[in-house]
């Protein structure tokens, strides 16, 4: 059984303090916790500070290009369902650049999870503006405050048909260990938007702010984590500062829907022809 | 000399021409004849001219020719588009009275097809009159098409298949009642046993399949779909998965990851697609990950000519993508070559670590033809450098070189899942480890033992020739041209001219030993291509010089290349070199 020194690899270069230190941290927890093994994990990241979370957590990693790492980590999947699959990225990259995928992956419902380090600011480019960055916030690339609106990466998921919505936030290490641990147990895509603060480029989202503002599901007694439209009207109200597990629900995997689709990892098997084969392939062509 | 027929049917869009052409061309496919069908059509769902050429011959030809014998027209303009090719006493059937272009001596019948096919139950059968029409021209029996019309039909029952056969004897029967022309088929050869009647793009699919391809990301697109589909047929089958990704970003990203995860992965599509794929091409090759894309290449830029033929991608494949990197381009030259090469584009991925470009074009991919030649016996996987667990025994977890600065620049592949081959796969420039770095050393080592890779690349020739070195002319064109090129050859050489061909099928690493004897052997060459640019011709003045006799036959106009036009431009050539 691997321990939780064999989830660490490189030394994080992130800045002291950074939220994405925290997000590491949850996910080998929840690794250790779920027993699994760190050879049979694959984490794929994006571009950007969030992008070196696979060189420096234990598993095998696949650093991908900006905006891609949820096709290149559905193509892990693919090719051997039998590994423990992780897209990994910011919101410059899911939800900038590479938005279109993240609702394709919804949609498609592979089994793999997707975390968020959402710090509404491009960290590693030294400031601008990020697809969640609040309407009004001064970045360097908007001097005079932003003036789009956010995107909203909850209310996408939970409109887009999405099996596992969950939100987490860096500062609270306990609480986000135990929703990465469902989203890697939920069979079929999970997602988890994780308030990650820069501590560097980003003065307005801090530990302070959620901390006073972050309210956690699990103090509601009323909050019902099955039903997608009354999760809408929940985050909504909240103005999305909401954390823990927010939707939950069953849908047939992309895997699970293709019935011919080798149950045992394409990877661990040869794949030659037969002369049988041959002669019924090209019986079509005669 | 080959002995041949060409037929060609043509109407409005949706009018069921392709279905005609496929009847008339498997069934001349069953009787032992070499068929190779030719489609031309326009990117809209209904109306707009297309046609369908089918060219019947005695030996195995790669282009649908430059003649035309027999047509059969569903409306006027199919008269008046193709009438240029009918030859002298060829025969033009019409539904409906149709003028003719001009007062060369061609017959043009007037047949009642629509009114004989309701007789027989319906109109929708006026393709099935035309091809009884067709038997009678050229002396076949209307039960020669019966295995054809049972395989297509049986399965809507026999009434229909009875019906189809009973519109074909009508066609049949009124034409020998009105007509008396005859034209000539060959005789048909003996049946070989492996007389396969194929696409490049099936070939294609096929060829994926049987090198152990087991996930395809694609987005739709023509010309490459037909190779998603035929894959969607085969790969769940064999325990895999087709994925229609959400676009060709998608498309090659899930590619990647699948070929990172240790199953032979690849994603296929056209220009704009491999337009949209070029960042990750670069993935692919910093990271080392095996990959092929197949691109078969259609008019362009940008939308172009979507449903038009063009080898204008040659660039792209060659250069695309930013940053220097390693990868393979080979162009398969005929149908067989599509199935073989994809074998090797998937041995060369995985023993090389970097992409491989597959370059087909329209004409080759949804062109249908006669072979003889595919042969499974060729198929050998054979998957390059990946570790044993008995070589990871004794690696310190997280200590697997997966980037180690070897002599021949190929570095050990650990597959996840294996113990001790964790590593990290990434575009950024990394160390050994693959840790991202920026040590100005290890930079260049690793930049060094990427380029080192290719340098024994001997797997291919990529070079086919017929005729010496000291050619007054030698004639070079890459993929798909093979066939008209080596027609044109032949009509040259009968007119006692010293021509050689060589057609290229490796364009990168570019073949410049082989050719280098052509080359530097001839008074003059020509370079032929379906391009503007003269893509190819500027490869071998790149790597062979001699640009004041390298000459160009281009075409670019959405049609695919005739004989004629190739033996005209030989002859200009030729008389300039040759001022007598």
């Amino acid at each position: 059984m691997a321990i939780l020194a064999d989830f660490k690899a490189e030394k994080p270069t992130w800045c002291p303090g950074c939220g994405d230190f925290g997000v590491l941290n949850a996910l080998q927890r929840a690794s250790v916790e779920l027993g699994l093994d760190p050879e049979e994990m694959v984490v794929v990241s994006g571009i950007g500070c969030s992008g070196k979370l696979s060189a420096y957590f234990g598993s095998y990693g696949l650093h991908s290009i900006h905006g891609r790492s949820l096709p290149t980590a559905q193509g892990v999947k693919l090719a051997n369902r039998e590994l423990t699959v992780l897209a990994a990225g910011g919101d410059g990259d899911g939800f900038g650049i590479g938005l279109g995928h993240f609702i394709h992956a919804m949609r498609r419902n592979i089994d793999i999870t997707y975390l968020v380090m959402d710090n509404h600011i491009y960290g590693l480019t030294t400031g601008q503006t990020s697809p969640t960055s609040d309407a009004g916030m001064i970045t360097k690339t908007a001097p005079t405050g932003a003036v789009e609106e956010p995107v909203h990466p909850l209310h996408l998921a939970l409109v887009t048909g999405c099996g596992f919505v969950a939100q987490g936030f860096s500062g609270d290490i306990v609480q986000l260990a135990t929703i990465v641990k469902r989203a890697i147990a939920h069979k079929g895509f999970s997602f988890v938007n994780i308030f990650s603060p820069c501590v560097t480029y980003n003065k307005q989202n801090t530990y302070e702010f959620y901390k006073s503002h972050v309210k956690k599901v699990e103090d509601d007694p009323t909050y019902d984590a099955g039903n997608r439209f009354a999760a809408l009207e929940r985050v909504t109200e909240a103005n999305a500062l909401l954390t823990g597990v927010l939707y939950e629900g069953d849908r047939v995997t992309f895997e699970d829907g293709h019935a011919k689709y080798s149950t045992k990892g394409l990877a661990t098997q040869e794949h030659t022809l037969s002369d049988d084969d041959y002669v019924k392939l090209l019986a079509d062509f005669r | 000399m080959t002995k041949e027929l060409g037929w060609k049917v043509g109407g409005e869009q949706g009018a069921g021409i392709d279905s005609t052409g496929e009847i008339f061309a498997w069934t001349m496919h069953r009787l032992g004849y070499y068929v190779f069908a030719y489609r031309h059509f326009m990117s809209r769902i209904k109306g707009g001219h297309t046609n369908y050429k089918i060219r019947v011959a005695d030996e195995m030809i790669s282009h649908h020719g430059d003649e035309l014998h027999l047509l059969v027209a569903f409306d006027q303009e199919t008269v008046s588009v193709n009438w240029h090719e009918m030859v002298d006493g060829g025969v033009v059937i019409s539904d409906g009275p149709m003028k003719a272009v001009d007062d060369r001596p061609v017959h043009l019948y007037e047949i009642p097809l629509t009114s004989l096919a309701k007789e027989a139950g319906s109109a929708i059968m006026k393709n099935m009159v035309a091809v009884g029409v067709t038997a009678a021209i050229i002396g076949l029996r209307p039960e020669d098409f019966l295995t054809v019309i049972e395989d297509r039909f049986a399965k809507k029952g026999q009434e229909i298949v009875d019906s189809n056969l009973n519109a074909v004897r009508k066609g049949y029967d009124y034409y020998n009642e009105h007509f008396t022309t005859r034209l000539t088929l060959p005789v048909a050869p003996p049946l070989s046993p492996n007389h396969l009647y194929i696409s490049g793009n099936e070939a294609i699919a096929l060829g994926a399949l049987a090198a152990g391809c087991r996930v395809l990301a694609q987005y739709p697109i023509t010309p490459a779909t037909e190779v998603m589909y035929s894959l969607v047929k085969y790969l769940p089958e064999y325990g895999g998965i087709v994925v229609q990704a959400e676009d060709e970003i998608s498309a090659v990203n899930m590619a990647i990851g699948a070929n990172y995860g240790g199953t032979r992965s690849m994603t296929c599509t056209s220009g704009p697609g491999f337009s949209l794929m070029m960042e990750a091409l670069g993935l692919a090759g910093m990271s080392e990950t095996p990959l092929v894309i197949v691109d078969v290449q259609r008019s362009g830029p940008s939308t172009g000519l979507p449903t038009k033929t063009e080898q204008s991608d040659l660039y792209e494949a060659l250069y695309g993508s930013h940053g220097e990197f390693p990868r393979i381009v080979l162009a398969p030259t005929t149908v067989e070559e599509c199935f073989s090469y994809m074998v090797e584009a998937f041995n060369l991925a995985e023993k090389y670590q970097c992409p491989v470009i597959v370059a087909s074009d329209l004409y080759m991919g949804m062109s249908k033809g006669s072979s003889d030649l595919l042969d499974p016996g060729i198929v050998k996987i054979e998957r390059g450098k990946i570790v044993t667990e008995d070589q990871l025994q004794g690696v310190v977890r997280g200590q697997f070189r997966r980037y180690e600065v070897t002599e021949d620049g190929i570095s050990p592949r650990a597959i996840p899942g294996q113990k001790g081959g964790r590593f990290i796969a990434l575009g950024n420039e990394h160390d050994e480890l693959g840790f991202e770095m920026e040590d100005q050393t290890m930079r260049r080592l690793q930049m060094d033992k990427r380029a080192r890779k290719l340098a024994a690349f001997a797997e291919l020739e990529g070079v086919a020739a017929v005729g010496t070195y000291d050619a007054e002319l030698t004639l070079i064109g890459f993929g798909s041209t093979k066939g008209v090129i080596r027609e044109a050859q032949e009509a040259l050489l009968a007119q006692g001219l010293h021509v050689t061909h060589v057609q290229l099928s490796v364009l990168a690493p570019f073949p410049t030993d082989s050719l280098r004897p052509f080359v530097q052997g001839a008074r003059a060459l020509l370079v032929v291509e379906v391009n503007s640019q003269g893509q190819l011709a500027s490869q071998i003045k790149l790597h062979l010089g001699c640009h004041d006799k390298i000459e160009s036959c281009l075409k670019y106009d959405g049609d695919p290349l005739l004989v004629s036009e190739i033996v005209k431009r030989a002859k200009e050539v030729m008389t300039v070199g040759n001022p007598s």
